[in-house]
């Protein structure tokens, strides 16, 4: 990779303070425990995990809502925390989030126009009221609310959900990013409408040039995703990347543990393949507290190839076949 | 397979009364469920599934009513019942695990307590036998029972309380369970566990289960066979293996194709076009015809009848009927 990839992230780490005790001691939540990863340029970068792993915190980090406790997230190679005010200023405005519940993420009493044009006014993108509404029923047809007349006007409370995330989608595009966090954008989303949302994060992608972090803990929405999107797939577990390759060599070729376990226990629209199928069982369905941690591999509590090792040494993430990293010492050799 | 059918709903119609007019929730549902079988009942939000569930029980909520249609439970007809009729049914013969069991729990007594209640709601008042029988349920499903029993909700994970909830459901040993997405809002290897859980207490067992989801993968996995909503419509039903492997309604070829899962051709995966209708005013002829991408002329004018096409499989749709 000769680019500069548009978002790097250098063993980012995020702690969470927790009082307990009656004496008030202050413990840590690793919620994210050294992550690297890079976005390349009209790329995607997906990650999957159960809840609690952190994948949601890496991406607040990214839009600089969390502030990191250690390590470095680069943007165009420029390391953010070193950034002018200006700079800063246009970072946060190049890198958008979309969020999960399109139901919360729009002010009920104010119309899809308002909503709409006032990212536009706050970056001098439109100024006047004909210009505002030019642009925003760009925004409404580029985002597949057709015809834009019927929408702009709209509450909320009149859109149906897949509706709304077009209009949150549409929010977050205005000021023309360079990337978008989109976290678990089609988790709350009719079953029937879920793949038009992705196909029309892919089509900025085409348009626009659009990159992506695309944070779910759903496995088809992740292959289905990054691999149109000739992306990969990271999984993480307990804040650490366990396992990262490209989007289809994850999903058919899984090799860390918990991945392998992950993937098999997702169901098949088949009924004779679900039949035969065995998951890959754990020894424990108990995700470890991250205020404490396991020591070693962190997944070796609930690994049924843990060996004496995996307790007392962290496996690295390592290269195990071409741009297939793993993170185990089954892989380690 | 000619077995017995346990329930066998009628016609059933249940509307709101909402400002706006009556909203036909479920809308003309005939099906029956056979004695021993899983019957995975898939739609999406807003297609009626539930509020089958809460008609079949009677537990609709305030300002519903059921409009027509009959709901037979050996012989009787559940529609007619009256409430104290209705609640020697409940439970005991039919039990029902909400969506959202998790919070169903009372946090400030112990989950013994919970089973004892229960039994002394429906009558048993003997401590000795409902603890017994508890155990008994709660080791088939994997718990420990004297670790969970003493303890109280907030003690249990998700999957935990889901399972607690399972065998609270299951003490008087129903003849019927309905099961409201029970692996919803759960992580992926704990949805493995309750299916896995689910399908093994169905083996010993042989109880008769109504499995309401929104996932058609979840079906795939776990029902025998498998009725398909849309709009408070039946769209089709038939054994899994046929209808999964030979689907017939548009919108269940659509559905299955609009699924992103790890072993289809991600190239032949879409979404349906559209949105899902206004059922206060609802398309005229099939409801579905609006995003059904083979509609014709007949389609927008009439609404099409079930038609069974082959034994037990039964198609709503005006591109297998003869009339």
């Amino acid at each position: 990779m000769l680019d500069t990839p548009i978002i790097e992230v250098r063993d980012l780490k995020v702690y969470f303070p927790v009082k307990k005790g009656i004496f008030g001691r202050t413990y840590y939540v690793k919620a994210v425990d050294g992550v690297s990863f890079e976005i390349p340029e009209e790329g995607i970068f997906t990650l999957v995990g159960e809840s609690g792993c952190g994948k949601t915190t890496v991406g607040r980090t990214i839009v600089g809502v969390v502030k990191p406790t250690a390590g470095k997230i680069l943007y165009k190679g420029k390391d953010t925390s070193k950034l002018s005010k200006e700079e800063y200023l246009e970072y946060r405005r190049n890198v958008q989030i979309v969020h999960q519940d399109p139901y919360s993420a729009l002010n009920p009493t104010k119309t899809v126009f308002q909503s709409l044009a006032a990212p536009l006014k706050r970056w001098g993108i439109a100024k006047s009221r004909n210009e505002l509404r030019e642009k925003v029923s760009e925004l409404l047809e580029l985002v597949g609310l057709n015809p834009p007349g019927e929408f702009i006007n709209k509450y909320p409370h009149q859109l149906s959900g897949g509706q709304r995330q077009r209009v949150v989608i549409a929010r977050a595009i205005s000021v023309n990013p360079d990337v978008i966090v989109a976290d678990e954008p089609i988790t709350m989303i009719d079953v029937s409408l879920r793949i038009g949302i992705l196909d029309l994060l892919l089509k900025l992608k085409e348009e626009v040039g659009t990159s992506y972090l695309f944070i779910t803990h759903d496995f088809g929405a992740a292959r289905y995703f990054s691999a149109k999107g000739g992306g990969s797939i990271a999984v993480m577990y307990l804040g650490k990347i366990v396992e990262v390759a490209a989007a289809e060599e994850v999903i058919q070729n899984p090799l860390h543990p918990y991945t392998k376990a992950l993937i098999s226990s997702v169901p098949v629209a088949d009924p004779e393949l679900s039949r035969k199928r065995k998951p890959l069982k754990l020894k424990s369905l108990d995700i470890p507290s991250p205020l404490n941690p396991p020591s070693g591999c962190k997944f070796h509590t609930r690994c049924p190839y843990s060996t004496d090792i995996c307790s007392k040494v962290e496996p690295e993430l390592k290269e195990v076949s071409p741009g297939h990293y793993v993170a185990c010492h089954l892989y380690q050799g | 397979m000619g077995n017995e059918r346990i329930l066998e709903v009628k016609n059933l119609v249940v509307h709101y009364l909402t400002a706006r007019g009556p909203l036909p929730a479920v809308n003309d549902v005939s099906f029956s469920i056979e004695k021993g079988r899983i019957v995975g009942v898939v739609g999406e939000s807003g297609s009626g599934k539930t509020t089958l569930a809460l008609a079949i029980l009677r537990q609709l909520p305030r300002l519903t009513r059921i409009y027509k249609g009959s709901v037979m439970f050996h012989g009787i007809d559940l529609v007619k019942l009256s409430e104290k009729e209705m609640n020697e049914i409940r439970w005991k013969k039919i039990s029902y695990v909400p969506q959202a069991a998790l919070n169903a729990l009372n946090p400030t007594i112990k989950i013994i307590d919970h089973f004892i209640e229960t039994g002394n709601a429906h009558g048993i008042n003997d401590k000795k036998l409902i603890v017994e029988k508890a155990v008994e349920i709660m080791k088939m499903l994997n718990l420990e029972p004297e670790r969970v029993l003493y303890g109280y909700p907030h003690e249990l994970s998700g999957g935990m309380k889901q399972r607690v909830l399972i065998a609270l459901s299951m003490i008087f040993e129903p003849e019927l369970l309905i099961l409201d997405e029970p692996t919803t809002a759960l992580d992926l290897l704990t949805q493995r566990l309750i299916l896995d859980l689910i399908k093994d207490l169905h083996r010993r067992t042989h109880m008769t289960v109504m499995f309401i989801t929104h996932d058609i993968a979840t079906i795939a996995d776990i029902a025998d066979d498998v009725i398909v909503m849309y709009a408070g419509k039946l769209m089709e039903k038939g054994d899994v293996f046929t209808v999964f492997k030979n689907p017939h309604h548009p919108y269940t070829k659509a559905l299955m194709s609009s699924i992103p899962d790890l072993t289809g051709d991600i190239n032949k995966m879409r979404s349906i076009p559209g949105s899902l209708p206004d059922l206060i005013n609802p398309p005229s002829g099939c409801i579905f015809h609006p995003r059904c991408p083979y509609a014709f002329e007949k389609c927008k004018r009439e609404e099409p009848p079930a038609v069974e096409i082959k034994p037990g499989h039964v198609v709503s749709c005006w591109l297998y009927s003869k009339q």
